[in-house]
């Protein structure tokens, strides 16, 4: 302390001098970052205002709400936003509930537990396109996919679940993904609870129950909130594992939003429409990121 | 009586912790598997555990699927995306964790709500932007991308890094005549390399994995890999053998990275909300 004060004479020039750095180190990564989330916004928002379909020119001029009007009365649409909200509420439900568990399970210590837990949480390295086509091939075709013949094994007919059910096959897909998520960041929340207050809790004779209700699960809260608000921004837009299984068939039964924007833009080349769906889209997101932009504020200390 | 309660809850435990951990890990397990089977022997009725293992499903993937051009993608856009993003995040970071200032909380919360950004809804002008500036279908063009959206990722992982080195370390070096440039270069990377180590592995495996803009900002010049699995869901997917061959090998680095790092992701996927 005594060399700081003798070596700045004059501590307010350092400062100054400091804020000067500060501020050149920051902007590269400021203002390419508010490029990025304006301009493509900015554009979006403009596109979804006119008449612009790629491969029909006599098509263009402002068209006002009218891209929103045709997007919101069409029934595929409400069908895709409707299936949105399933498959993002169904993996959240298996990914958080079944996650809590597993990190309370994997708290435990037994036998090979690292290894389990490296088993565990490897389904949330594996790629979307790999882990959508490996079971939609290996372990769920109707002929060759291991669980047909488990099922033949026991003397039930196999399913083409894809063909099915469409929309459940693709959600336990992406709750294969992402349970995993939610097991490694709960149970690292679980690690960090004082061991001692857990043993407290046992000498007093609270039972597992009364432990895990009163004591894990209110120190998981937090985390858990993380867990739905990450999750629910990467399951908004489940793309790779609908367009590599179903591409949103049969119709539009497992068509979420994110890919009928992708089929309005890429196949049908309607840019209005498309952009109208992605500011939706945007919307909804939004919603969610405030709760998890003030839940991480609340932890964040500068 | 208390002992022998709690061996039968141990066997429980045990019991169910490896039967879920075998139950998840089981597709994987079968990918691995059956890519060393023939292809006819991969889609014998029932499954085959016990085979003659060959590398034909290998040898094919390698000499008709040009393999290597999409692997090299892959490297190429996940390096040049971290690469990139790094260079970008260390100086801000570092600008954040030591010389705060009254907006610097509010920078990070601003950069982590342009991660919100559902990438659908900006689908259609990068890829009109990136046509435009013949950026489509190159791997420059999808390195940009990616690195874009994870730049704030990067940001945040490197700062919670960077706000656990001592700031008087810092200061002791600026007092023996260290410029800003040498206590970042020189005193501060080499003490949070470990730190900047998980986060360039983070960043490494989300560009690795990026399905949503690979799919749709490549075709064939720049297709990664995981464009290159995604064409196997034609009617070429039949050939399980060549698929969990490809499979295989697409996944495999990323699977031993997310292994080693494990405890470090939780930080930069959380934003630093669980440690």
């Amino acid at each position: 302390m005594q060399a700081v004060v003798e070596h700045s004479p004059t501590p307010g020039a350092s400062a100054q001098k400091g804020k000067g750095a500060g501020f050149l180190l920051l902007s590269p990564a400021v203002l390419i970052l508010l490029v990025w989330s304006l301009v493509p916004l900015g554009m979006t928002l403009w596109y979804s205002l006119l008449n612009y379909n790629l491969v029909d020119p006599t098509l263009h001029g402002f068209a006002g709400f009218s891209n929103y009007w045709y997007l919101l009365t069409d029934p595929d649409f409400l069908h895709s936003l409707l299936n949105t909200f399933i498959l993002v509420a169904g993996v959240l439900v298996i990914s958080v509930g079944g996650g809590t568990l597993l990190a309370v399970l994997y708290d435990q210590e037994f036998f090979g537990r690292g290894i389990a837990r490296v088993l565990v949480i490897s389904p949330f390295f594996i790629m979307p396109t790999v882990s959508a086509l490996l079971w939609k091939n290996l372990m769920l075709h109707p002929i060759y996919g291991v669980y047909s013949a488990m099922m033949r094994a026991v003397g039930l007919t196999p399913i083409d679940w894809l063909a099915k059910f469409p929309l459940l096959t693709v959600m336990m897909i992406v709750a294969w993904e992402w349970l995993p998520f939610a097991v490694l960041i709960l149970l690292t929340a679980v690690q960090s609870l004082d061991s001692e207050q857990k043993e407290a809790a046992r000498m007093d004779g609270a039972g597992p129950i009364a432990r895990f209700r009163h004591i894990i699960l209110p120190h998981l809260g937090r985390a858990i909130s993380v867990v739905v608000m990450i999750e629910t921004i990467y399951l908004l837009t489940v793309f790779a594992e609908i367009s590599v299984t179903t591409a949103g068939g049969p119709g539009v039964a497992s068509t979420n939003l994110a890919y009928l924007i992708y089929s309005r833009a890429l196949l049908q080349f309607d840019v209005g429409g498309a952009s109208a769906g992605g500011i939706i889209a945007i919307i909804i997101a939004n919603i969610v990121a405030v709760f998890l932009v003030r839940s991480v504020a609340r932890n964040l200390e500068v | 009586m208390a002992v022998k309660t709690k061996r039968s809850t141990r066997i429980a435990v045990t019991l169910l912790g490896w039967g879920i951990a075998l139950w998840l890990f089981f597709p994987i397990f079968w990918m691995i598997l059956t890519g060393f089977k023939s292809e006819v022997e991969a889609v014998s009725t029932p499954p085959k555990l016990f085979f003659m293992p060959t590398l034909s499903s290998y040898a094919e993937v390698f000499e008709r699927a040009s393999y290597w051009h999409f692997a090299l993608n892959t490297v190429i856009v996940s390096v040049g995306a971290t690469a990139g993003a790094l260079l970008l995040a260390i100086p801000a970071a570092y600008s954040m964790a030591f010389m705060p200032s009254k907006r610097t909380r509010g920078t990070l919360l601003w950069m982590l709500s342009t991660r919100m950004l559902p990438p659908v809804g900006v689908l259609v002008p990068i890829y009109l932007l990136a046509r435009n500036t013949h950026l489509l279908d190159t791997c420059t063009g999808l390195a940009i991308v990616d690195m874009l959206t994870n730049l704030p990722i990067i940001v945040w992982m490197l700062f919670t890094f960077f706000r656990e080195v001592p700031a008087p370390i810092l200061e002791a070096g600026r007092m023996d005549g260290a410029t800003r440039w040498q206590e970042m270069t020189m005193v501060l990377l080499p003490l949070a390399l470990p730190g900047i180590a998980s986060t360039a592995l983070l960043s490494l495996i989300l560009c690795w994995n990026e399905a949503f803009w690979s799919l749709n900002l490549t075709s064939s010049n720049a297709a990664p890999l995981t464009a290159f699995i995604a064409s196997f869901s034609s009617p070429e997917g039949l050939f399980f053998g060549k698929l969990s061959a490809a499979s295989t090998l697409a996944v495999a680095p990323i699977l031993v990275f997310g292994w080693i790092s494990q405890k470090q992701l939780v930080r930069g996927l959380t934003f630093g909300a669980v440690k």
